[in-house]
């Protein structure tokens, strides 16, 4: 949306369409391979990607949460991509009349898109249902449609750390679950250990806010430079 | 050369991120987890919960950098 409002609408869309073939092809050749491989190996490692993914979210937000750490400013960011979309100079290649356009979308959208098929496969094929899974995608998607129509307004209006706390919260709680499953344990109560493990990883998470917070009152020396500038 | 350094920096980056210490921790309760249960049979779920817990306080501690 960005690229179209910003450069060109029609080598936005040949871009997007463009990701969108190559997505189709990477999830139908790499989707059944997925389901092919053994699950309790495929547990281990997509577990503990996502407890690694998921403890790194849920760092950044303490951090950010308790001022060691930047606050990740989406406007200035915006208008840094504008800025920059705006400068590049217009080229036609390839029968593409706009080709930062072109290649600015599907990058966009193949990037962003294979994380949500990575999603989608391994939450679906871990759960033995697929089809679950593709569904919540999509209503995902339909949702944030919906509410991107109805509030009219930017990103800036969400409260982003939280958001990403929630997210690290997530992914650390179904990391540990399916990682220690593929390690050989068994959770007492099966799947309803996650009904605990949720609410216990986000106290922790919360817990760690309060006691840097408190530590930083009690006039500890400042963060290190390198943890309050990096984004 | 140059482009397989970027390919591989941005991996790192990417799976292991600011911390390499949450990532290696996050290997050694897996492990120790998978001998506990396959080696000793404990039905040790209750390791990796603390080893994460553990590696984020740690890791917390380290990037805030307080001294007394």
């Amino acid at each position: 949306m960005a690229t179209g409002i910003t450069r060109e609408w029609k080598s936005t869309f040949q871009g997007m369409a463009a990701a969108l073939v190559v997505l189709a092809a990477i999830t139908a050749a790499v989707g059944p391979a997925i389901n092919d491989l053994p699950l309790t190996a495929l547990r281990v490692v997509v577990g503990a990607l996502l407890l690694i993914f998921g403890l790194q979210w849920l760092r950044k937000a303490v951090l950010r949460a308790t001022g060691h750490k930047a606050l990740h400013d989406e406007a200035s960011a915006y208008l840094r991509e504008v800025a920059a979309a705006e400068a590049a100079t217009k080229e036609s290649k390839r029968g593409v009349s706009d080709w930062y356009s072109f290649t600015l979308a599907f990058k966009g959208v193949l990037l962003e898109g294979l994380e949500v098929v990575f999603i989608v496969i391994t939450f679906g094929d871990n759960q033995k249902n697929i089809g679950a899974a593709v569904i919540g995608a999509a209503a995902a998607i339909i949702l944030v449609t919906l509410v991107g129509i109805a509030v009219k307004a930017p990103l800036t209006k969400v409260p982003e750390n939280w958001m990403k706390f929630a997210v690290g919260v997530m992914l650390t709680s179904f990391g540990t679950f399916w990682g220690a499953e593929g390690a050989g344990v068994a959770w007492p109560g099966n799947d309803a250990a996650l009904l605990v493990l949720v609410p216990v990883v986000a106290l922790v998470g919360a817990a760690c806010i309060f006691w840097l917070r408190s530590r930083k009152i009690t006039g500890a020396a400042p963060a290190k430079q390198s943890e309050v500038v990096s984004s | 050369m140059k482009q397989l350094k970027a390919f591989g920096a941005f991996w790192y980056d990417f799976i292991v991120g600011d911390d390499w210490h949450v990532a290696a921790l996050v290997v050694i309760g897996l492990g120790l987890t998978a001998i506990l249960a396959h080696a000793a049979k404990v039905n040790a779920w209750w390791l990796l919960p603390i080893v994460a817990f553990a590696a984020l306080a740690w890791s917390l501690h380290r990037a805030t950098g307080f001294r007394k």
